[in-house]
């Protein structure tokens, strides 16, 4: 990857370098966190810590405080009150996600406005703005993606033995309590380093799409996770080089790119049942 | 020789001062302790690994469990039994830490490695798991050790296939290996042989016995099978909500909570005799066979 990278400084503007890193970067970092959510069947608990993230940045904006930190803030907040009102039994979990998902985007939206009139761009913040990334958006993804990589490596067995069957991790004496915190923690610094890149409505993009395109094709958690990041990484350059080509958005090209990788692999997979 | 324990000769259990005077009885409104020193064998002679005191559990404003108390000591195969929805899981998950009671305390013995084995266990075909992964996540486990477990418990043709392809029996058999692969003191079984075929329920507890007499383990096992639980059993905890009595299988049979929670089913057992083919010392470690027991005597 680093000889790729050095060879393309020569031909790429930096821009569009920057954009390459980023992309690739955040399709690595996002590898294990999108198996663990595709298995937890966390994809719209995911979607809704995402949406928080905009209201995090009408937050930082209204506060004054870095827009990172207060993305990284109100989505482990809205983490945390998901898992709070999930303890009620009478209004089933999917509404409930509906529910916060689009309070925190409506919420994130006006007041993003209210706070700035027009000068926020919030198709950015939505959608991603990849070949916008700068220096400073590189740093922050090289250390929030190393600490969420490191968390996840750190609680791995837990995570996944908490997957497979929770009772029986628990019984075992595994921190399954401590490794429910630490994903929801993860999902908001994920949220936070990605949101300028591939904006908060196609993070869960990142997360979801590469997983499953890996599952048909693996037999263990670990080869998943691989594939998965693999899969991630070719589709951002894929996608980013389509970006170029026919000049149409970053993050929505990849994730274009994404869909047809997963929607293939599933194809696949449901034929050969059938057949 | 007492409630509790396998040390006890043939003759003092049938003896008339053995077997009823050791079950306990208790009612609504009597805390078990109350009853005048009556305790379990294993308190005295060795440490339980768990012990459950006034255990009480609600949930939606109903009373779940009502101030039981359980031990499990080393060595001895405890059997809950009980009607539908009498607690028995709710006991078990509260024993396990599990369910958080809304009174008592659970002790366990420091250290103590539990194996368990759910009485459900919902297979997700969304993550990809070998059986010899699935072993892994219970603990480090060396490939040769876990190879000799799944041999064990009959299952290791199936080490390399996916978790979600395996049969109800099979799957049975994968978890009872992963509850064993930590080498626990103390092993949970919650209706283990739920979806095993009859050949396999035998072999099951034939494997339940052997781990308690060769490794000591103790055993604390959920039950709908009267018959599994008089002849397998050390103890029994006859259970609806509060502990309707509890001791050795023959004195619980006889009990009448017992025989007015299980009608006709308990009286055909309640005479069950069996064989058995070695006795204990009083450690709990197997003695050289005396010779079958013809007509067989209730189990001490």
């Amino acid at each position: 990857m680093r000889a790729r990278t050095v060879e393309a400084a020569r031909v790429l503007d930096p821009f569009l370098l920057r954009a390459l890193i980023a992309a690739v970067g955040v399709g690595l970092v996002a590898a294990p966190l999108g198996c663990l959510v595709v298995w937890r069947r966390m994809s719209y608990f995911g979607g809704t810590i995402a949406h928080g993230g905009l209201l995090g940045v009408a937050l930082g904006l209204a506060l004054g405080i870095d827009l990172t930190l207060g993305v990284v803030l109100v989505s482990v907040a809205t983490g945390a009150i998901l898992t709070g009102l999930g303890r009620q039994r009478l209004v089933p979990s999917d509404s409930l996600l509906g529910i916060l998902s689009h309070a925190a985007l409506a919420g994130g939206v006006v007041g993003a406005s209210l706070l700035t009139g027009q000068r926020l761009d919030l198709m950015g913040y939505l959608f991603g703005d990849v070949l916008a990334v700068s220096g400073t958006d590189l740093a922050w993804l090289a250390i929030g993606g190393g600490v969420v990589l490191a968390i996840i490596a750190g609680l791995w067995r837990t995570l996944v033995a908490v997957a497979v069957h929770e009772d029986l991790a628990a019984a075992e004496g595994l921190p399954v309590a401590r490794a429910e915190a630490a994903l929801i923690v993860v999902l908001a610094l994920t949220v936070a380093i990605a949101m300028k890149i591939v904006g908060v409505l196609l993070i869960i993009s990142f997360l979801v799409m590469p997983a499953a395109t890996a599952r048909p094709f693996v037999s263990t958690p670990e080869q998943m996770v691989f594939l998965a990041a693999v899969v991630g990484a070719v589709s951002s350059v894929l996608g980013l080089a389509i970006s170029m080509s026919v000049d149409v958005p970053g993050g929505p090209a990849i994730v274009l790119v994404l869909s047809a990788a997963s929607l293939v692999a599933i194809g696949w997979t449901a034929a050969r049942r059938s057949g | 020789m007492g409630v509790g324990t396998r040390s006890g000769s043939v003759a003092s259990e049938i003896g008339p001062a053995g077997g009823v005077s050791h079950a306990r009885s208790h009612h609504h409104g009597h805390r078990a302790h109350d009853d005048g020193g009556h305790h379990h064998a294993p308190d005295e002679t060795r440490p339980a690994l768990i012990r459950g005191r006034s255990l009480t559990l609600v949930r939606s404003g109903r009373v779940i469990l009502d101030r039981i108390d359980i031990d499990i000591a080393a060595g001895e195969i405890v059997t809950l039994i009980g009607p539908n929805g009498a607690g028995k899981t709710s006991l078990v998950r509260t024993l396990l830490g599990l369910e958080r009671p809304d009174a008592g305390v659970v002790e366990r013995k420091p250290g103590l490695v539990v194996g368990y084995v759910p009485q459900r266990f919902d297979r997700d075909a969304a993550i990809p798991m070998t059986v010899a992964r699935f072993l892994t996540l219970a603990a480090k486990v060396e490939p040769e050790r876990a190879r000799r477990v799944l041999e064990e418990v009959g299952a290791a043709h199936v080490a390399q296939r996916q978790l979600a392809q395996l049969s109800g029996g099979e799957l049975q058999r994968v978890v009872l290996a992963r509850a064993l692969v930590r080498e626990p003191r103390l092993l949970v079984l919650d209706e283990p042989a739920r979806g095993v075929d009859h050949l396999g329920e035998a072999d099951l507890y034939a494997l339940i016995g052997r781990l308690r007499d060769e490794r000591g383990l103790g055993v604390l096992l959920v039950s709908h099978d009267l018959h599994v639980v008089m002849a397998q059993s050390d103890r029994v905890l006859c259970i609806n909500r509060h502990v309707c009595c509890d001791g050795v299988p023959e004195t619980v049979a006889q009990h009448p909570e017992y025989a007015r929670l299980f009608g006709d089913a308990a009286r055909a057992f309640a005479i069950y005799q069996h064989h058995h083919n070695h006795e204990h010392d009083l450690g709990g470690e197997p003695l050289p066979n005396e010779g079958t027991h013809g007509g067989g005597g209730p189990r001490a």
